[in-house]
């Protein structure tokens, strides 16, 4: 199985399934120059969002711990620790802070 | 045809912060619907923070400090004029003109004008160079102005004038302060506390005159400031003049209408603020309150607008009176006092702690029943949040034990539990502990009640009664606490966090992820207990790697723009030139920055995550081992040169810091740990501000522990005195487990103390004495740890599985994070914030 995540070109494939540690992230670079955060939860489901924290600019949301609350899954960035939702990328800590979200969905290896 | 009945219409002069706060009680009340609002606004702008104006020169733009929401106006009908303020209110047609010429007609006026500076009547005054501290624009110019100038003064040592100051010397002026009382501060702190002020503030680098006053502002040829002339003869240069002697209520327009006003300023209001015309009330610093004051701080004026708002809709409530209590940071130097900080009430008594070396006064005043009536404190302000709400109670200890230093006596068993219900917490929006404990989180706290929304110095202690701080369960996903969720781990030998959280985890968390607060809290755990429950000790192997925070997962400490920094262990501080030589060429060869950190090893910043394998390859190859800068472990144990090179050492403290450190390297701990080794009682190597310290005596080994450094300093205490060197490697060991064992998560060994009931002695009792019959299996664990530890780098560098998430993209592993760049500085590099934007915005 493929990971693949939706661009502007159309699906993008980024790395196998296996790469992908469950409740832990990955950076994708993007083809034009954007960086992606790809994670798994422990159900296998993959989500992506934006790599960049807005809060200090860095590109590490990659690198942040995913957990899961109300229900609601989320990463925690590993700079400043706040979190935002896997699937909305709204902050969970500041409404007023968002990241954008990208389509990701595993499929057969080519 | 029939013409609706016009809207009863609100005039409100003046948006300040309590001009905003009256428009957000009638919005809250429904009131803005039923009522047509019109503010009149003297400055450029809504209503700001004025209380944190000078957190501007640190940085907040005066947008951080807006206090008026977005839309807010728009969204409650309400006219907000700037810059058009109010110059003629006639009463008896009960219209209000603006310096626009519009004429406003009112059924009810409010007054929230506020007040202006006071400026002394002193030759020169008017003179370019000369401003006061009250408006973002006032801010504006002093910053515009002082870049041409290299000194600065300011009139009046008065809480304003020290924020005032301190941002002159920010703005790299340097600084006096003139004030004409014998010390500063003198409306909220006493002598002892101005003495202590007076030489934290001296320390700093500011020119402090008290008991002096300003005769005259000189200027030079061009007119503009160039110097004083003070009262003692004295004349000394500034290039600037900024006025903070004190305010006085604006009431000139009340005057000018013919309401009547104090003698010496304020109009006056009675209990419902309403002024001597009842369709007029007069509300904040421009008001003279029932009790005859007139109140220059921002919480009797919220209070204020609260009731002029319930008076408006016809319910009763009072506004009688506020108490004058103040916190506030000043150049970095805590500030408080509360109640009758004077001791002004008959027969009350004084109890007072003074410190002179570190610059810290506390003063409790209490009536002779024991009854807390006020209080001073300088320097240390923690207690603040709980000492207020204790006013006026009889507190459940002793007052002397409120003001000692952590350490130097028995620790205060108070904490914010003890507080009554009917406390209040937060005086700016005069929230009680029922109305904080009531809410389940801080966001819920500052929504439904606005505490800690105000000048914020309550909010250390709302943390404290909520529930998550209650040691009512590490996070949601768990209901114990971190030493009840190691017995869980140790006794049932579980080394699977899927087992821990489906096991035991809160019901609706298990079968799932966890949360940022519990994974790193079990990873520690398994990490710490890891060779007892037969796991593998290597934290990146399976599901333990998905519990590591960032730093632990990359084996690295993650810097501000995504790059690593790299810290090699030197075990004692104690390094060959050959192993110097191969840091440096390491740091030039890969374009790291650096330094030589107080914990005596060099730190190499500005690794990119790809880079972290290179690195580390030539540093274990050299002999290097991982340093476990980052996570919670043991970082280092410090020592000086001792008895070996030492005049004064009496035992040989390097060799006894390398043992330690290399003995309890790797340990994982609830909070990361520091220690050191000093020779003799010079302390060279600070040990009694480490979670354990040694210092060597002739006879032996002196062992303290609890002491930290970092931003709440303590002292360590003494655990056991001239032990020998198997003796202290025994009493270590056992100290360290049982802290691991029942500490809190984060919690530091000083704080762990603290609350250890009992404290040091039930510590010795337990360490020393066993007298929970625990040491031999506190020694085990020790002893498995030692025997088990092997290099984490090492380990890492020889599985090319493990190596294969240090790439900085899953998708193009051998590509850089073109992110992470740096810009030089002093011969070295460090990051390059500017392609850190965020919305074309570098934040």
């Amino acid at each position: 199985m493929t990971v693949e995540l939706e661009v502007a070109g159309g699906w993008l494939t980024v790395c196998p399934l296996s790469a992908l540690v469950p409740g832990r992230g990955v950076a994708v670079l993007l083809p034009d120059g954007s960086q992606a955060a790809v994670f798994l939860d422990r159900a296998g489901r993959p989500y992506a969002i934006g790599n960049q924290d807005p809060f200090t600019g860095a590109h590490v949301l990659s690198r942040g711990l995913v957990g899961r609350a109300q229900g609601r899954p989320f990463v925690a960035s590993p700079l400043l620790k706040q979190r935002f939702d896997l699937e909305s990328g709204r902050c969970l800590d500041d409404e007023e802070v968002a990241v954008r979200t990208y389509r990701v969905r595993t499929a057969p290896a080519p | 045809m029939t013409v609706p009945e016009p809207l009863p219409a609100i005039v409100l002069i003046g948006h300040g912060m309590v001009g905003q706060r009256y428009l957000e009680a009638l919005a809250e009340r429904g009131a803005t619907a039923t009522h047509r609002i019109t503010v009149l606004c003297e400055e450029p702008r809504p209503a700001y923070d004025r209380v944190h104006l000078t957190s501007y020169f640190s940085g907040r733009t005066p947008e951080d400090l807006s206090l008026t929401p977005a839309g807010f106006m728009e969204r409650h009908g309400i006219e907000l004029r700037l810059d058009d303020p109010a110059e003629h209110v006639d009463t008896a047609a009960r219209t209000v003109t603006a310096r626009s010429g519009r004429v406003v007609p009112y059924d009810v006026l409010v007054l929230a004008t506020g007040s202006h500076p006071f400026v002394p009547p002193v030759p020169g005054r008017d003179a370019p160079g000369c401003f006061v501290y009250r408006t973002i624009e006032d801010l504006l110019a002093i910053e515009e102005y002082a870049k041409t100038r290299s000194s600065g003064a300011v009139v009046g040592g008065g809480l304003l004038g020290l924020e005032a100051a301190g941002a002159l010397q920010g703005l790299g002026l340097a600084t006096r302060v003139v004030e004409f009382a014998p010390r500063l501060m003198p409306a909220q702190v006493d002598e002892g506390g101005g003495a202590a002020l007076l030489r934290t503030i001296e320390s700093m680098g500011l020119t402090v005159h008290t008991g002096v006053g300003t005769q005259e502002v000189l200027t030079g040829q061009d007119g503009s400031v160039c110097g004083m002339s003070l009262s003692d003869g004295s004349t000394v240069e500034t290039g600037l003049v900024v006025f903070s002697a004190g305010v006085r209520p604006r009431d000139q327009l009340a005057r000018a209408a013919g309401l009547a006003v104090g003698e010496r300023g304020g109009i006056t209001v009675d209990a419902r603020c309403r002024t001597s015309d009842p369709r007029v009330y007069a509300i904040g610093e421009c008001a003279q309150a029932v009790d005859g004051r007139v109140y220059g701080l921002v919480a009797p004026g919220y209070e204020m607008a609260e009731t002029a708002a319930e008076d408006l809709l016809g319910r009763e409530k009072e506004f009688t009176g506020a108490d004058l209590s103040t916190k506030l940071k000043l150049l970095g130097v805590d500030v408080a006092s509360f109640g009758d900080a004077h001791g002004t009430a008959e027969g009350s008594l004084d109890v007072v702690w003074s410190d002179s070396r570190s610059g810290v006064y506390k003063k409790l005043v209490v009536s002779p029943e024991g009854v807390l009536l006020g209080g001073v404190l300088v320097g240390d302000a923690d207690a603040y949040g709980l000492l207020r709400p204790l006013t006026g109670s009889v507190p459940p200890v002793a007052p002397e034990r409120l003001v000692l230093p952590a350490g130097a006596g028995a620790p205060v068993a108070l904490g914010p539990s003890s507080l009554p219900d009917t406390a209040v917490i937060c005086s700016c929006h005069n929230v009680t502990k029922k109305a904080v404990t009531a809410c389940a989180t801080l966001a819920e706290v500052k929504k439904c009640t606005k505490a800690g929304t105000g000048c914020g110095s309550c909010l250390k202690v709302i943390g404290q009664l909520l529930p998550a701080a209650a040691g009512q369960g590490l996070c949601g996903c768990f209901p114990y606490t971190r030493a009840e969720l190691y017995e869980i781990v140790r006794t049932r030998r579980l080394a699977s966090y899927r087992d821990i959280l489906d096991g035991h985890g809160s019901e609706e968390a298990r079968g799932g992820d966890g949360c940022e607060v519990c994974k790193p809290a079990v990873g520690s755990i398994i990490a710490s207990l890891a060779p007892a429950l037969g796991a593998s000790g290597y934290v990146l192997d399976g599901e333990q790697a998905a519990l590591q925070d960032t730093n632990d997962h990359f084996l690295a400490n993650l810097q501000r723009n995504g790059s690593y920094s790299v810290v090699p262990r030197v075990p004692g501080g104690e390094i060959t030139p050959d192993k110097l030589i191969v840091i440096g060429e390491v740091a030039r060869d890969f374009g790291l920055y650096t330094k030589i950190t107080g914990g005596q090893r060099i730190d190499l910043f500005g690794a990119r995550v790809d880079q972290l394998p290179r690195i580390w390859a030539r540093l274990v190859d050299a002999g290097f081992e991982s340093g476990h800068a980052y996570g919670k472990a043991l970082r280092t144990v410090k020592s000086c040169v001792g008895q070996t090179w030492c005049r004064y050492g009496v035992q040989d403290s390097v060799r006894m810091a390398i043992d330690l450190e290399l003995r309890y390297r790797g340990l994982r701990a609830p909070h990361k740990l520091k220690s050191a080794v000093s020779g003799c009682a010079r302390e060279c190597a600070e040990a009694q501000s480490k979670d354990f310290g040694v210092i060597a005596t002739a006879s032996g080994w002196n062992l303290y522990v609890g002491g930290n450094g970092g931003a709440v300093p303590r002292h360590a205490d003494l655990l056991a005195q001239d032990l020998s060197d198997a003796e202290l490697v025994r009493l270590v060991d056992r100290f360290l487990m049982f802290y691991i064992r029942t500490a809190d998560r984060l919690e530091r060994t000083s704080t762990w103390l603290e609350r250890l009931e009992g404290g040091l002695d039930h510590l010795r009792d337990v360490v020393v004495h066993d007298s929970l019959g625990l040491c031999d299996e506190l020694e085990a664990l020790m002893a498995d740890h030692v025997a088990h530890y092997r290099d984490e780098w090492a380990e890492t560098l020889s599985d090319p599985e493990r190596l294969r998430r240090f790439v900085s993209f899953v998708n193009a592993p051998g590509a850089p994070d073109p992110t992470v760049r740096f810009v030089p500085e002093r011969d070295q590099v460090k990051p390059d914030l500017a392609v850190l934007t965020v919305g074309g915005a570098a934040r």
